[in-house]
């Protein structure tokens, strides 16, 4: 079983925690693929998508929401997990050089990773990023230390510009979208005219694709956000089924 | 020391007792790439159905104490799609006895899936699922009289000379009487148990957490009343039963067998751990050491 060490955890936003650990990440190929953590007294495991990753480090950003990410928020440097990684299709990294990346809440630490890929390609992404309020908002620094341009939203207008991704996203024209967050927000960025690469969020059983908890219907049939996902083309997805 | 793993049911040998689960293994292919599935006594793949399927709305799943809730829905590409691609797909990777695990919303589907299934050299054991909790009208209506579970066995008796093994529901006052009226009609053989129905609220939304309101449970938190009710039927029939419900290590396939089971199945333990059939399988010759064991076979009561 796959193990990793806690090298270090810290709050970054509101019940918002980074997590470094060291293992094996051999089995990330892209960005967008996410990790499923087996946690003690727990007994299914907690799928966190891949916010970076090196040859023996990984960072996880996740959301303290429930029971079990509570837990794994108080386990201390040196607390070894079984984690299963390199799950899910990340995103497919294109040759659009006018192009967007747009997050929203824990839906913005995969597009790290994103961005160093796009970058590693000569490609200068904008990144769109979306909270709810001041206190939620993270990674800023983090993005803008990647030297692309950062824009930041808050639906209350307490930090940057007030609304959503998609106040931002309609004064631009961009030729590639990549996107990861909540459903609605999803939703309503299929509208625009670009190549749109969605991460989905779907409660998981399993994340390796055995169970079909997850299951979506999309125009291609039956897919399996952990396996198939968690990234679809939005031509694919038929959202008055989602 | 050489332990001798094998089982045999009703005419089918097996390496090891040890079958993943139908619903929780897929078509084997997604656990190739955690290890070689031919190390497996056998595979019971995913519950088919006549049609095509794309089962329940989700949320399908929600985590309990010891254990998980699934409203899956017995989501499959239909019999047809099974036979030509999932079949040759997984004999493909697979060499060892499958189990297809069919189940069906009307006396009429399971008799055509099964006289389907009934024409593939590769399956060895059809397990007639009559214990889904999940869909409406489904299996589980079947499953709960010893009048219907009767009335199925006899008619797919009819329509395959393979080994019918019925996979009962645990959702019922009396599973002695059901597992006796199966044995009665013709049965070769029971599986149980199916998932216990059970239900878990949001406190958040004030809502289900499935959307489908109730699910199945499973996972260790059953694995009390699966030794039970094996122990029970195993009591009362003399067909081989296939044990299951929360099975998660060696020593809980030795209990398992010790209350009755001539192999086992391992079902959501394969969800939170891929290896845990694998572990399980190597496992068993310490615990049998431990027990002095010298085989399994000779566990049956």
């Amino acid at each position: 079983m796959p193990k990793f060490k806690i090298i270090s955890q810290r709050t970054i936003a509101d019940s918002v925690y980074e997590m470094i650990l060291e293992g094996d990440t051999s089995e990330i190929t892209s960005p967008g693929q996410f990790v499923n953590i087996a946690l003690p007294e727990f007994y299914l495991r907690r799928p966190i998508s891949v916010c970076d990753c090196e040859e023996n480090t990984l960072r996880l950003i996740y959301k303290a929401v429930g029971q079990g990410t509570e837990k794994m928020s108080l386990l201390p440097e040196g607390y070894e997990l079984d984690i299963l990684t390199g799950l899910g299709n990340g995103f497919t990294v294109n040759n659009s050089k006018n192009c967007v990346v747009a997050g929203g809440g824990v839906g913005v630490p995969p597009l790290y990773m994103l961005c160093k890929k796009l970058i590693e390609k000569g490609i200068k992404p904008t990144a769109v990023l979306g909270f709810t309020s001041a206190r939620d908002v993270f990674y800023e620094n983090e993005f803008r230390s990647l030297g692309i341009d950062v824009k930041v939203t808050t639906n209350d207008g307490s930090y940057g510009i007030k609304g959503f991704v998609t106040d931002v996203l309609d004064t631009m024209s961009f030729d590639a979208l990549y996107a990861c967050g909540p459903m609605p927000m999803l939703r309503a960025l299929c509208k625009y005219d670009a190549v749109c690469q969605l991460s989905l969020e779907e409660r998981m059983g399993c994340g390796f694709g055995a169970c079909m908890g997850c299951s979506i219907q999309t125009k291609n049939g039956y897919k399996r956000v952990c396996k198939d996902g968690p990234v679809f083309f939005k031509e694919e997805l038929i959202w008055d089924t989602i | 020391m050489g332990y001798d793993l094998s089982v045999e049911l009703s005419g089918v040998r097996l390496d090891n007792p040890v079958i993943p689960a139908s619903g929780t293994f897929g078509y084997g292919a997604e656990f190739t790439r955690y290890y070689d599935i031919n190390i497996l006594g056998s595979l019971s793949f995913k519950g088919t159905t006549k049609d095509a399927r794309f089962g329940n709305p989700t949320p399908r799943i929600a985590e309990t104490p010891s254990g998980m809730l699934n409203a899956v829905g017995l989501q499959n590409p239909g019999i047809e799609s099974v036979i030509s691609k999932e079949l040759p797909n997984l004999r493909k990777i697979f060499k060892k006895p499958i189990i297809a695990n069919i189940s069906g919303f009307s006396l009429e589907e399971y008799l055509y899936c099964c006289e389907k299934i009934d024409k593939e050299e590769q399956v060895e054991i059809i397990e007639v699922n009559v214990s889904c909790p999940n869909v409406k009208h489904g299996g589980m209506s079947f499953g709960t009289s010893p009048d219907s579970v009767s009335l199925i066995t006899k008619e797919i008796k009819k329509v395959t000379k393979k080994p019918i093994y019925i996979k009962l529901s645990p959702n019922v006052t009396d599973i002695v009487s059901i597992a006796k009226a199966c044995e009665d009609a013709g049965a070769d053989g029971l599986s149980l148990i199916n998932t216990l129905l059970g239900m878990r609220m949001n406190l958040k939304t004030r809502q289900p957490l499935i959307k489908n309101v109730t699910g199945g449970l499973s996972g260790p938190a059953i694995f009390p009343v699966a030794v039970r009710m094996v122990y029970q039927v195993a009591s009362a029939v003399s067909i081989p039963i296939i044990g299951m419900g929360g099975i998660q290590t060696a020593e809980n396939v030795i209990e398992m067998m010790m209350a009755g089971a001539s192999a086992v199945q391992v079902g959501a333990q394969n969800l939170v751990n891929p290896y845990a059939c694998k572990e399980i399988i190597e496992d068993l010759p310490r615990v049998m050491e431990k027990y002095r064991i010298n085989s399994l076979k000779e566990l049956k009561r």
